[in-house]
């Protein structure tokens, strides 16, 4: 077929990159920081919520999605992308129940984002996600799961992680100050506290979502979030107090 | 032969089946499930061509499911029976319907309303104050006429389908031992012993 040929925007360059890819990478650099946080019977997830305008609905912006009761997923990137793999996600989540008569597991789903992800690096006609996603959930060995996968279609399993704006910095920040086995109240503190070197703004542009065991999905009102915020921001006085002694002393 | 029969009060719904599963003329099992939990406020009963019950009624589940978690709210009883018949008509004028009949009963948590729908195997639907389904509807029908009004309790609902599966018992040439109930009221769907 004439013109066939050349539908595929995303072929190879010379040095092996595929430059619609390295882009949509790009555009998930730009999205705003998600991060994720695995305790011992919790996971939580936290994203940076961009400021709304002043007449408009912020109910509207929903940056973190439940794609089945115990499978929850946040984004960095295109909104409108993700709107669109949510919902195929969403429906791949009920089909497998339809027809295996099981929830997916939080692997399985994963596997299948990317997948989607993956096919759209390779089709003609079609161009990359523009997102990275988070995804967290409960297999039916209730052990909190935590995933990330990228525009390429790769996908990896975490303990904890950032995705999107600055991404780089809160990766290393979650790695200094990672903790096996933390408890709920633990997570929650080291996700909005990981958050807080990105977000200048605080409290009110954090959203949080926490997932207990057998998947039952909680998300913190602001005053809860200021309460944590409030607490970090005196804990890093008293740090500074702390420090300050020592320093004259030498 | 499957038997179903719902009955609306005051702020609940009581429903039953006969749990026979029946392969012609031999009883194959006993504690089949004939209803499905479309989400925490609706349920579907379904009797007819053995399979197709259990697939319609899976798939319509699956899709009221898939809708309370796009839109982060339920649908509302009647939304979801509306739905039901929909996709029953549209299978009614395919190549091979699906041969169901079906019971859909909900509260709605909105309005604080319990409703019943009775849906035949022709998608007519109909929003009624109780419904029957079977061979067992011609006994019990009638003792529904004479006994049920809008604002009975949910002890007086079980009494009363008591009162019709007696009747079924009685009056029925084929056995009917084992009748499954469920009730669904502003607190969600659950089983009770009759």
């Amino acid at each position: 077929m004439a013109g066939s040929y050349d539908r595929a925007l995303t072929v190879f360059s010379p040095d092996g990159h595929l430059f619609q890819v390295d882009y949509a990478v790009e555009a998930v650099r730009k999205g705003s920081c998600v991060v994720g946080v695995r305790g011992s019977d919790v996971v939580v997830l936290g994203v940076e919520k961009k400021s709304v305008m002043k007449l408009q609905d912020e109910r509207t912006v929903k940056k973190i999605c439940m794609l089945d009761d115990h499978v929850c997923l946040a984004f960095a990137g295109l909104s409108a992308d993700a709107r669109v793999l949510v919902n195929k996600a969403r429906i791949e989540c009920q089909s497998h129940r339809l027809t295996v008569e099981d929830a997916v597991s939080v692997e399985y789903i994963t596997r299948y984002i990317a997948g989607v992800q993956q096919k759209y690096t390779q089709s003609g006609g079609v161009r990359p996600f523009g997102i990275s996603t988070l995804i967290m959930g409960f297999d039916s060995d209730k052990v909190p799961k935590l995933y990330q996968t990228d525009p390429s279609g790769v996908y990896s399993a975490w303990k904890a992680n950032a995705i999107g704006r600055s991404s780089k910095t809160v990766r290393e920040f979650l790695e200094k100050n990672y903790k096996e086995d933390m408890t709920r109240a633990e997570s929650i503190k080291l996700a909005i506290k990981s958050l807080l070197e990105v977000v200048q703004t605080g409290a009110k542009n954090i959203e949080i979502a926490i997932m207990g065991h057998g998947g039952v999905t909680e998300r913190l009102e602001l005053a809860e979030i200021e309460k944590v915020v409030a607490e970090i921001e005196a804990e890093n006085e008293k740090e500074k107090e702390k420090s300050k002694p020592s320093t004259s002393q030498q | 032969m499957d038997t179903l029969v719902g009955i609306t009060g005051k702020d609940f719904v009581i429903t039953a089946f006969d749990s026979k599963a029946v392969a012609s003329i031999t009883l194959m099992k006993t504690g089949e499930d004939k209803s499905r939990e479309l989400n925490s406020h609706a349920l579907m009963l379904f009797s007819g061509e053995p399979g197709d019950g259990v697939h319609f009624s899976e798939y319509i589940e699956r899709n009221i499911k898939l809708y309370g978690i796009r839109h982060g709210i339920e649908l509302s009883p009647k939304a979801v029976a509306s739905f039901a018949r929909r996709e029953l008509a549209d299978s009614l004028r395919s190549r091979k319907p699906y041969a169901v009949n079906l019971l859909i009963a909900g509260y709605d948590v909105k309005t604080d309303k319990p409703s019943l729908y009775w849906i035949d195997h022709l998608a007519s639907s109909v929003d009624v104050p109780f419904a029957a389904h079977g061979y067992g509807g011609y006994y019990c029908l009638s003792v529904l006429d004479r006994y049920h009004r809008q604002d009975i309790t949910e002890e007086e609902g079980i009494k009363l389908m008591q009162k019709c599966i007696q009747e079924i018992r009685s009056r029925m040439i084929m056995s009917m031992p084992d009748f499954i109930a469920k009730i669904v009221n502003k607190d969600g769907i659950r089983l009770v012993q009759l």
